[in-house]
């Protein structure tokens, strides 16, 4: 074969610049540009926390979004039990949009990161006119 | 020997006591949460419910040219208003006697009633044609008889539409949203391609509230109530005045009575 030294650096250069993004980030210790969204809490005593533990929202909102609109539309179950015994009423506008009024600083900033756009809650469900 | 027959007589007996005892105390008036005040928090049952609407037409027709009932109720949960009969969603509306009950006029039919403006809306039926041709199952009824809709679920068909002998449903051919004057922002509005009708205020029910037809009717023509309760006020209005339903020879068992 001919140039065998060429070829093979030629190919451990184009693997090293086609896998940069997987590498570079953990390599440098930097991220790149973090989301950065906003979290509005309304005082609730005793309680800083969402209707779940934080890490779990971020992970499964919308395993948990599903199964309150399946439980509220189709069975008639609005009230929801948090692990520490408090209740809240099952409503998207009215209950998650109440701590998070603002949607294009809270929704919207990971969702654009993640390039998951705007998922179709907002065809129908009214978005809270953001003020703040 | 184990249990002898003097024993097993006692525990036998006292087994079916403690039995009665219970079924007696789940009965019992004393039992029941008698507090007047709603609590948002606590569920409210819809078990052993059978909701229904009961409309007086005359006491309708006093209010001439009254639609504080649909005002409400489009305002309640943002039915969109495109200005032509073609686009059209109907929650709650207004037909001609005639067509609202036909084969039920004759030709002495008085006057006033056979031209008066009769107030429909979805049945909630009892066997509920909507519900059979739904092939999403995006459309069911409820164990307290409300057809309720599952717009998440709905793909537009259509044979809804088609199945309903009333005429209640109506399919968004257009983004209703920019047809909607006040957006109310705690219901949601529809989007284009769904079906949507009537809900007989479920959202409102689950707070403890009547519906807001019911709540807006300021001629005291509308009564909503619990047909499985016998004391309630639609049991006493049926037991005591003659009431007709729309189209009943359909078999749909309409749940909408009118008051003649």
């Amino acid at each position: 074969m001919y140039d065998t030294g060429k070829i093979i650096i030629g190919i451990i250069i184009f693997l090293v610049l086609f896998t940069s993004p997987f590498w570079y980030g953990p390599a440098t210790g930097s991220s790149g540009d973090m989301p950065d969204p906003i979290i509005h809490t309304k005082d609730m005593p005793g309680k800083d926390a969402c209707v779940m533990p934080g890490e779990y929202m971020r992970a499964s909102h919308m395993d948990l979004l599903n199964t309150w609109r399946n439980d509220v539309v189709r069975d008639g179950h609005r009230i929801y039990t948090d692990p520490d015994g408090k209740k809240y009423y099952r409503s998207l506008s009215n209950t998650c949009m109440d701590c998070h009024p603002n949607k294009s600083t809270f929704c919207d900033r990971c969702h654009d990161y993640m390039g998951v756009g705007q998922p179709d809650c907002w065809d129908c469900h009214v978005e809270p006119k953001e003020d703040i | 020997m184990g249990v002898d027959r003097r024993k097993f007589l006692t525990i036998a007996g006292l087994t079916t006591l403690t039995a009665l005892g219970k079924k007696a105390s789940s009965v019992l008036p004393g039992n029941e949460d008698s507090s007047a005040v709603f609590d948002p928090m606590q569920p409210v049952s819809t078990e052993g419910k059978r909701y229904a609407l009961v409309i007086d037409i005359r006491k309708c027709l006093k209010g001439e040219g009254c639609h504080d009932c649909i005002d409400a109720c489009h305002l309640t949960h943002n039915v969109p208003d495109f200005g032509n009969p073609k686009d059209e969603i109907k929650w709650i509306w207004k037909e001609h006697y005639e067509e609202a009950f036909p084969k039920q006029e004759h030709p002495f039919t008085d006057k006033g009633l056979k031209e008066a403006p009769v107030l429909v809306l979805c049945n909630h039926c009892d066997n509920p044609p909507c519900v059979r041709v739904c092939p999403t199952q995006s459309t069911w009824k409820r164990d307290d008889g409300v057809v309720m809709m599952d717009m998440h679920r709905c793909i537009g068909c259509r044979y809804c539409v088609a199945a309903c002998p009333y005429g209640s449903r109506s399919f968004n051919w257009r983004d209703p949203r920019p047809f909607i004057k006040d957006v109310n922002a705690e219901y949601p509005t529809r989007t284009r391609g769904v079906v949507e009708k009537c809900n007989l205020c479920a959202e409102r029910l689950a707070v403890g509230k009547i519906p807001a037809c019911v709540e807006a009717c300021k001629h005291g023509a509308l009564f909503f109530g619990d047909l499985e309760d016998p004391e309630s006020e639609v049991r006493e209005l049926l037991g005591s005045r003659y009431a007709i339903r729309r189209k009943p020879d359909l078999g749909t068992s309409p749940q909408v009575y009118y008051l003649v």
